[in-house]
């Protein structure tokens, strides 16, 4: 950058100082006042300014030779990586929308979307989307085989998600605390009512013993709390009570499966489509979060054999491939369980995609904890607290905000991987959409690609939607280290 | 060690003894459910009138798989070969697959990688583009992509798009490449490069002991070309080159049904295993693209500006300061890119093409009905390359690690 002329101007005060009275009139070559202020160059400001930095600059060095062959390929380059793009994104406009058939008034089926060579109106060449095509398999893409008369429940379950989430996700709402909890407790239980149709045959026994146990447990804990029971057998009771909650909490999600709601049970094998995906995905999200954390935590524990067994744990299964698990969960699952009891086969994929993406999230929380100062572990130890407490209180929530990028990589890739439960035979989002292009009744040679890019949207609106809210939070917490 | 009280509440609160209990708990609970699960699993088996054993593994395979190298390399016959031989030909498909994925994956993440902190806009955007669209979509959809809408789409049998005039085409059965026909003398041509890149390591432990002592620089990278493709290549066409290349063969005349690419000439690499290929190396490409921009921007500034300020030319300051400060960064979650690709490739199931969970926990395991085994056997293979990475990524660690004074 020869051309630019950079003149720093010193300080007037210093320079009056400085020189001597006699030297201001006797030597001309001393300049006594500050040079004019130039306008900056061109290459600076402005929108040339704008273009030759984020252009033209990698494109004009021609000093030396390789530097000239360099910008000679830099710019034949971008102008041939401009071309790509630009033929690109219009042709995907031009396929989606321009061109694209849109109804199907007559009802014509596939010859609305033939070319004259191939029977229909469409003039030769015509290569674009077809829409009716996929209005006509909307909802089977969406909802699979659900009977047509319930997808209200499938619905409501949507609606309630999205309007809990959003709550949540909304900062200045109250009571958010409040509906998160409700989202993780009571919202899965009434989903699973919702899309199922409930009434499990669960024998009142089962129920009637779970509450009986619950609340000896709980009056264990209370005789506990109250001083009846000494020493170490304290601290055990009040153990006893907190189960006895928890299995009070699993005898009423019992008794609500148990309920005839005089809902038409819906086999999980009538499930299709994007609630298929959905359901995976964000079972599997909201289950190996909690198993991961847990995981990590066994792994950095100081007991050798939690620590072994987690290790062994999560290795293997990090260390196969999704499809294998998944295979292993359809094939050899059954042979695991006593005879009689059969999962269904979603139930199957959702234990396979949980295990395997704990693991992940595992290995994500271990960054997460070994980034934190050794300081605050033992501040935490020295202030008296127990290592549950030290953990809730001060290291996952540092070590969890740590992380966040992480944690949603890690659920991206869930989503994504989601897509693999077709190929054990479930129809999910992708699976389902596959399986209607095998339907002749609207067999054009446009069909896949129609079909693949609504898939591919879909996909992509999910997942780019969740890493721009991990950004975002990221910056909100702005806690990442970075300098 | 447990202190004076030796009651048993003090016994309790011992974090010592806790743990020891904690433990054992766990690990009676362990060894109970693994016990149950065996004791499920046995009379399943019993039940269906089945045995454990490996015995299959001699047993002849009764099905045809899509020529691909393993059965080239395994000269796979149908009512021939055992299932070792198709265990086998599992493995190297689904290794060549994910080592031409590697390699493909490399060249276009850390271009796309370094284009994407480029001062131009057009490069910018365009590896933006590409990095969300192609990480934000899963990896069976795009391999479905490019199998059913780009390589099913290619022409029919007896049409070709041709690639390169007589020498590469493709069409619906598969992409026409040269094969090489190795003859006696190739042997001398492959250990002159032997040779050359030894002779180039000898010259650039001179240069580099030259360098230390006098100061003056050789133009390594220059010379070493030099030597690896000189030496090479006159050895070959003194020894009156004794490589040669059987082109593919199209022939649009004659009866119509022998019309289309003839076998036996020039090689073939079927429509799964480009879309296979393809696919893979695409996707994983754009997490490397993002790993390499991450490396190079987690080398300070300062880095940079201090060499300059040394006065270090640019493109030796990139090669002896950026880079390998990047490399630190880099090539541990590269590593695990490439294991991904390697795992990720057995997706290839989805559309037949011949890898380790298609052919043997597939096609056999419906034959042979031996679950347990096989998809234990399955499970092994990639076992097996993890657990190799993850050592060979703890010695790179320790290698590199930074030493702190």
């Amino acid at each position: 950058m020869t051309r630019k002329i950079i003149k720093a101007a010193p300080k007037k005060t210093t320079m009056k100082k400085a020189i001597p009275s006699d030297i201001d009139t006797q030597a001309g070559y001393v300049r006594i006042e500050d040079a004019p202020l130039l306008p900056p160059p061109p290459s600076e400001v402005g929108v040339t300014g704008w273009l030759y930095k984020n252009i033209f600059a990698s494109m004009s060095d021609f000093g030396s030779i390789p530097a000239a062959l360099k910008s000679v390929f830099v710019a034949v380059s971008t102008l041939f990586i401009l071309y790509f793009l630009i033929t690109q994104i219009s042709g995907l406009l031009d396929f989606a929308i321009f061109s694209a058939v849109w109804s199907d008034p007559e009802g014509l089926k596939r010859q609305a979307c033939w070319t004259v060579e191939q029977g229909g109106a469409l003039p030769n060449g015509w290569h674009a989307a077809c829409w009716p095509f996929i209005e006509a398999k909307a909802k089977f893409i969406f909802y699979g085989a659900y009977p047509n008369d319930d997808l209200w429940r499938v619905n409501l379950t949507y609606a309630l998600g999205g309007f809990m989430l959003a709550w949540v996700m909304i900062e200045r709402l109250p009571y958010r605390k409040i509906v998160g909890i409700l989202l993780l407790t009571v919202y899965p239980v009434m989903a699973t009512v919702l899309l199922t149709g409930g009434a499990f045959s669960i024998s009142t026994g089962t129920i009637g013993g779970a509450t009986i146990l619950g609340l000896a447990l709980i009056t264990i804990g209370r005789l506990g709390k109250a001083g009846y029971v000494s020493g170490a057998f304290g601290d055990l009771a009040l153990v006893a009570g907190v189960c006895g909650w928890l299995v009070i909490l699993f005898a009423a999600v019992l008794a609500v499966f148990a309920i005839d709601f005089d809902l038409e049970a819906i086999d999980t094998r009538d499930w299709g489509g994007l609630l298929i995906t959905l359901v995976v995905a964000i079972t599997g999200i909201v289950a190996s979060l909690p198993l991961g954390i847990l995981l990590a935590l066994g792994r950095r524990s100081e007991m050798p054999v939690a620590r072994f067994l987690c290790t062994v744990f999560i290795e293997f299964w990090r260390g196969v491939p999704l499809i294998t698990v998944l295979f292993m969960a359809s094939v050899m699952l059954p042979l695991f369980m006593p005879e009689g009891v059969n999962f269904d086969m979603l139930l199957r994929a959702l234990i396979g995609v949980t295990l395997f993406s704990a693991a992940y999230m595992a290995e994500v929380v271990r960054g997460g904890l070994q980034a934190i100062d050794k300081g605050q572990y033992e501040g935490a130890d020295a202030v008296g607290l127990s290592y549950w407490q030290s953990m809730r209180l001060i290291i996952l929530p540092q070590a969890l905000t740590h992380v966040i990028p992480g944690i949603v990589n890690t659920f991206i890739g869930l989503f994504k991987d989601t897509a693999l439960v077709s190929i054990v035979g479930i129809f999910d989002l992708l699976g389902a959409a596959q399986s209607t292009l095998a339907d002749a009744a609207w067999s054009t040679p446009v069909q896949g690609l129609t079909g693949y890019l609504v898939v591919a949207v879909i996909f992509f609106v999910f997942c780019f939607g969740m890493s721009r809210y991990s950004m975002f939070m990221e910056r909100k917490l702005n806690r990442s280290h970075k300098s | 060690m447990f202190g004076r009280d030796r009651s048993l509440t003090s016994l309790l609160n011992d974090t010592f003894i806790r743990g020891i209990l904690f433990q054992a708990l766990i690990a009676i609970g362990l060894l109970l459910s693994i016990n149950w699960l065996a004791d499920n699993t046995l009379s399943n088996l019993a039940n269906q009138g089945k045995t454990l054993g490996f015995d299959f593994l001699t047993r002849t395979a009764g099905f045809q798989i899509s020529p691909t190298l393993g059965t080239w390399m395994l000269d796979y016959k149908v009512g021939k070969s055992t299932y070792t031989d198709v265990y086998l030909i599992g493995i190297i498909n689904t290794f060549i697959v994910a080592l031409l994925g590697i390699l493909a994956a490399t060249v276009i993440g850390f271009t796309v990688g370094i284009m994407r902190l480029s001062d131009n806009l057009v490069f910018r955007w365009f590896s933006s583009f590409y990095v969300e669209v192609v990480r934000n979509v899963p990896l069976l959809l795009q391999l479905f992509f490019w199998y059913f809408a780009v390589l099913r789409a290619m022409p029919s049998k007896r049409e070709k798009l041709e690639l390169v005039e007589g020498v590469a085409g493709l069409n619906i059965t598969g992409l026409y490449l040269p094969a090489p026909i190795v003859s006696d003398g190739f042997v001398y041509s492959f250990l002159s490069l032997i040779g050359a890149v030894a002779i180039t390591f000898l010259v650039r432990r001179y240069a580099l002991k030259r360098q230390a002592e006098t100061g003056q620089i050789l133009p390594m990278f220059w010379i070493g070309l030099g030597i690896i493709i000189i030496l090479p290549v006159l050895v070959h066409y003194l020894n009156g080159s004794p490589l040669d290349w059987s082109l593919p063969e199209f022939k649009d005349t004659g009866p119509k049904l022998r019309q289309g690419y003839q076998s036996g000439a020039g090689m073939v690499l079927v429509p799964e295993m480009l879309a296979v290929w393809l696919a893979l190396s695409l996707y994983t490409a754009a997490f490397i693209a993002e790993i390499v921009r991450a490396g190079i921007l987690a080398v300070s500034r300062g880095q940079t500006e201090a060499a300059y300020a040394l006065g270090v030319r640019p493109n030796i300051t990139l090669r002896l300061v950026v880079i390998p400060q990047a490399l630190r960064v880099i090539i541990p979650p590269l590593t695990s890119q490439y294991l991904n690709l390697t795992k990720n490739s057995s997706l290839a199931v989805a559309i037949a093409y011949p890898e380790l969970v298609s052919v043997f926990a597939g096609t056999a395991l419906n034959q042979v009905g031996k679950e347990v085994e096989m998809i234990f056997m399955m499970m092994m293979v990639y076992l097996t390359f993890s657990l190799m990475t993850a050592a060979f990524m703890n010695w790179f660690n320790s290698r590199v690690k930074l030493v702190e004074r």
